[in-house]
């Protein structure tokens, strides 16, 4: 690792002005991807912003009929709140498959969301469930946030402070894991929204990051089954391909990961 | 603890301080005014190095030193050897390259190191060896081995004409030809036996330190074989005289064979530590790790089985190009040849074999021996040809079997082995029955009815262990003797201390090993210390390998345990006044036999000692030394059943059975042979399933972290169902045969072979990654549907 300097910021309106002096800072939420890839000397900020110890950046609160997660909350604590499980049943089991327990328990909601890792899950259920993004400075509808692979919409002194999630009548993720990494090779969220619109985002798979499946909500919209999606498959010319999967590989666990989804959600 | 003797399940003694966060690594070592060393590594595969730099880095805060090949050769330091000979079939010498510990002309494979810093702090010697400024030439680099033999092919060495390093054959290709042209059956198969990561926990480290009004060096280090490390380091390498060079291997956390060999990083800390007047540290990165400890297996073999009409093996043919990598490591070349081709007749009785072996080299990290070392790819490929061919001739995979098996021993194969002892039916009986392998149609039904392909696989596998007896290897080319040698040593209180030239990085032997003088004498484990691992403290020893500890480290035990009974019992005849044949050793007792007269062990210890009253002419002390040089290798036997269920959407393969039947021969401690067990057959799950070093067409290795290199999880494996059935091993005088890496050579084929069951399609490479077992699902659907 390179010589850094660590600040803990008191409150989000600190964290922001550390970093907007910082020359080349980043925010440190869990540091469960910066900080391997620090200690890989593959990353060299000049100042880390700690934001776990701002209170008002963490934690899950009921939202209308949805809820608003903070930033700084851990994927751990997602997938084991009471008002997650019960509304957006998705996206607690989502939280809950996240690499391991230490990860979990480090790991937050805001860090996954603003690295934008292509492989990322949480990426999959902000779209699926159409949720917005609170930074110090706007609301960001979430497909506006995710712009590509590992590129938000964030600003350079802008941070993210919390996640606000609509309620949902439906929602479950599927999701196959690269056998070395475990983050997703292929990671379906579906989800049928209050008003009864259906959405269905992909993670791990795509070139550019999370994209919808535009085909499968019309599909599922008309006939909510597993054997609705069992059919459609997305253009593998736009998915990713590694030694670990070629795109045509991915292409089948889209459509097989919808299907049990689908399935899940019931 | 107790008197735990053999065949007691004694818990470790060494795991207190391994599950306390007490355990002593190369890491925690200090010693006053140490540096830290930080390699420069080439990112190019092959290239030539046209200048480097260091102004830049030295003037960086700490910096000691950069030093380049340049000053290693200028300083007389040696290059790295290979200690195994091995002849062409024509007769002609293998053809090694130069290997220096820092290269200082031509790079040969990505993350080769062409300099070294020394600085006060570790990461100042990082943040300096990244400003070291090296300029490559880049050169055309070779990964694959069979393109590595290809006319115009970039070439390494210019000792090595067309990356040949030697082109071996072993058996009797006239009689194996014969045998094919009577053939009523003949089964082919090209195999591929994939290039792994040994991943010990910890990885590689060195501590070296120079005391210049001595003119003495030590050297902590990750080692296997500490003994061969300062005897290579110093009658080859040059770095420092035998007698001045004290080198400990202190607790090291696994090494699977990647630590027997001496590489160029502890070599260089060495050489440094006199050169910058500090000691010096270095400690792997787990990037280094992936890079430059050696890799293993890397195999690409055809294979022919000749039968006869009654399905009687008649002959067996093969031909495999062995990737050696850049460089000729310290055992390359005994790998693919006398430690694999030696075991291509497997359980079975096959009159004639033939094969040949090339050896090649391609711009890609060295490869030496990993667990099992050479047999677990003579296994894969037998146990891939038994079953494929059992299913071509409409046997079942068993019957086929048993219908070769050997019966009668010793058995003389026609590739220099000959089996002394083993029962290959119990083990497949024994498999079968706790494998419920008459159930299993049963049992791929109702998977059926899941949507869930289920498929069952066998491998009987053999292994030659307790490397070896030393004229036999010495007569093949070995460099060395393979023997082991122990100190048994009596304080005159009675308690015992154990010096072996055997060293444990995970195997136990602090339990193990006092358990055999448990048993001898009837005292407490606790009163038994096992030292090992420091050669200012332990005569010379050859290390641990090839699982040899138990059948030749424990025999040297059992021949200085011998004398020490011996000279106690004279002794405990001469207080007694008895005849040395009456006096019985129980309980930690020595007893006059029909009589109530005894002494305790201490008692005769302490008389040892006082020297007051021995026998007339009889030297003071109780101190016993044995060197043990096996009469033969042991074959450890035994039969793998996998039963596997397959996701034909994903390809997901899920391992819901397996079941080991193994022949180890005489057992000490059964907790530590299973443990022995899972881990070699986790690691050979990883390697059929998971596991794959993976190079892209320029040499960069793709797998060189964890997010791409897939090992094994706990969730990956079944709980497995083991049993032992011992045939004793005739040769050593406890009856051993090894266990340590049985595991990891009958696994593999045993996997494929389910896999390939449940798909009913046979083209299957390792390891069998969702995608490559999807792939095959789906052309077998296709298949059937038309």
């Amino acid at each position: 690792m390179y010589e850094t300097t660590y600040h803990r910021a008191g409150s989000a309106a600190e964290a922001a002005d550390l970093l907007a002096k910082a020359d080349d800072g980043k925010i440190l939420g869990g540091g469960q991807t910066l900080l391997p890839t620090m200690k890989q000397r593959l990353a060299a900020p000049s100042d880390l912003v700690d934001v776990t110890q701002i209170a008002e950046m963490k934690g899950i609160c009921a939202d209308g009929e949805g809820v608003a997660i903070g930033a700084a909350t851990t994927h751990a604590e997602v997938a084991s709140n009471h008002l997650v499980k019960s509304k957006l049943p998705g996206l607690a089991s989502l939280a809950g498959g996240i690499g391991d327990p230490a990860v979990r328990h480090m790991g937050t909601i805001g860090g996954s969301i603003a690295n934008n890792d292509p492989a990322a899950d949480y990426p999959s259920a902000l779209v699926a469930l159409g949720a917005t993004v609170v930074t110090n400075k706007r609301e960001l509808s979430s497909e506006d946030f995710f712009t590509g692979m590992f590129e938000t919409a964030l600003e350079e002194d802008e941070v993210v402070q919390s996640v606000k999630f609509p309620g949902a009548q439906k929602s479950a993720y599927a999701k196959y894991p690269n056998p070395a990494s475990r983050y997703a090779m292929a990671g379906v969220f579906v989800a049928q929204g209050s008003d009864g619109a259906v959405k269905v985002a992909v993670t791990g798979a795509g070139q550019d990051g999370v994209f919808r499946m535009n085909d499968m909500e019309a599909a599922l919209g008309s006939n909510w089954s597993a054997d609705a999606v069992s059919g459609i498959a997305p253009n593998a010319d736009d998915l990713l391909s590694d030694l670990h999967g070629s795109a045509a590989y991915r292409a089948n666990l889209v459509t097989v990961m919808a299907k049990r989804a689908v399935a899940a959600a019931g | 603890m107790a008197v735990e003797g053999i065949g007691a399940r004694a818990l470790r003694k060494e795991d207190k301080r391994f599950i306390t966060g007490k355990g002593k690594y190369t890491d925690d070592m200090t010693m006053p005014g140490m540096g830290y060393a930080a390699f420069v590594r080439s990112p190019h595969a092959h290239a030539k190095v046209t200048g480097i730099d260091a102004a830049a880095a030295l003037a960086m805060p700490g910096v000691d030193a950069v030093l380049t090949g340049d000053q290693l050769v200028g300083d007389g330091i040696g290059n790295l050897i290979c200690g195994w000979m091995i002849h062409s079939k024509d007769g002609t010498p293998m053809k090694m390259g130069g290997w220096r510990a820092l290269e200082p002309e031509i790079v040969r494979h990505v993350g080769q190191a062409v300099a070294v810093v020394i600085a006060d702090t570790q990461a100042q010697a990082r943040d300096a060896a990244d400003a070291v400024v090296v300029d490559y030439e880049e050169l055309d680099a070779v990964v694959d081995p069979l393109d590595a033999l290809k006319d115009g092919a970039p070439q390494l060495h210019p000792e090595a004409e067309g990356n040949l390093i030697f082109d071996w054959e072993i058996g009797d290709e006239a009689a194996t030809n014969e045998a094919f042209e009577k053939a009523a059956h003949v089964t082919k198969m090209e195999i591929h036996n994939n290039r792994l990561v040994p991943n010990p926990m910890e990885p590689r480290a060195a501590l070296a330190g120079y005391d210049d009004a001595e003119e003495h060096y030590t050297l902590y280090t990750t080692s296997q074989n500490p003994h061969v490390a300062r005897l290579v380091l110093s009658a080859f390498y040059a770095v420092a005289p035998e007698h001045k060079l004290r080198v400990i291997a202190p607790d090291v956390g696994g090494g699977f064979g990647s630590k027997i060999y001496i590489y160029p990083e502890e070599m260089v800390c060495l050489w440094a530590s006199k050169r910058v007047g500090r000691p010096v540290k270095w400690v792997s990165d787990r990037t280094e790790a992936f890079l430059t400890d050696a890799h293993g297996r890397d195999h690409r073999s055809e294979a022919e089985l000749a039968l006869d009409a009654d399905n009687k093996i008649l002959g067996f043919r093969v031909k495999t190009v062995a990737n050696i990598g850049a460089y000729m490591s310290l055992f390359s070349s005994s790998v693919p040849t006398y430690l694999y081709a030696t075991l291509l007749s497997g359980q079975y009785d096959i009159p004639a074999i033939h094969a040949n072996v090339k050896a090649v080299y391609t711009n890609t990290t060295p490869v030496d021996a990993y667990r099992g070392a050479g047999r677990p790819e003579a296994t894969y490929l037998v146990e891939r040809m038994m079953e494929t061919a059992s299913r071509e001739v409409g046997l079942s995979p068993a019957e086929f079997r048993r219908k070769n098996f050997i019966r009668a021993f010793p058995h003389q194969t026609p590739v220099i082995m000959c089996y002394d002892a083993g029962d290959y039916d119990a083990t497949l009986d024994a498999a079968l029955k706790a494998a419920d392998y008459d159930g299993f149609a049963a049992r791929k039904a109702e998977a059926a009815s899941r949507g869930k392909l289920r498929g069952i696989g066998l491998s009987c596998y053999i292994e030659a262990c307790g490397i070896a007896p030393s004229a036999a290897v010495g007569s093949l080319g070995a460099g060395v003797g393979l023997w082991e040698s122990a100190e048994v040593r009596v304080n005159p209180v009675g308690t015992i201390e154990v010096l072996t030239g055997s060293h444990s990085h995970g195997q136990g032997h602090e339990t193990t090993f006092a358990q055999l003088i448990s048993e001898r004498f009837g005292l407490d484990t606790d009163s038994v210390s096992i030292v090992h691992g420091d050669t200012d403290k332990v005569q010379f020893g050859m290390g641990t390998y090839g699982s040899r500890s138990g059948a030749v480290g424990m025999s040297a035990i059992v021949k200085a345990l011998d004398k020490v009974e011996s000279k106690a019992k004279k002794i405990a005849a001469h207080l007694m006044e008895a005849a040395e044949g009456d006096i019985q050793i129980e309980g930690g007792e020595l007893k006059v036999a029909g009589t109530d007269k005894k002494l305790t062990f201490t008692e005769v210890a302490l008389a040892a000692y006082t020297a007051h009253n021995l026998p007339e002419g009889m030297e003071p002390g109780l101190k016993e030394g044995a060197f043990y040089d096996p009469t033969n290798f042991t074959f450890p036997a035994g039969t793998y059943v996998c039963e596997v269920e397959i996701d034909p959407e994903t390809g997901k393969t899920e391992i819901v059975n397996f079941t080991a039947a193994d022949d180890f021969g005489k057992i000490i401690n059964p907790m530590i042979v299973e443990g022995q067990v899972h881990g070699g057959i986790t690691q050979g799950i990883g390697q059929a399933l998971l596991e794959n070093a993976a190079y892209d067409e320029g040499g960069q290795l793709l797998t060189a972290s964890y997010m791409d290199y897939t090992m094994p999880r706990a969730d990956d494996v079944p709980s497995y169902q083991l049993s032992t059935h011992v045939t004793e091993c005739p040769g050593n005088p406890l009856g051993m045969k090894g266990c340590g890496e049985a595991g990891a050579l009958g696994s593999p084929p045993a996997v494929i072979n389910a896999i390939t069951d449940a798909l009913g399609a046979n083209a299957l490479t390792m390891p069998a990654t969702p995608e490559r077992v999807w792939a095959l699902a789906q052309s077998g659907m296709k298949q059937a549907a038309e």
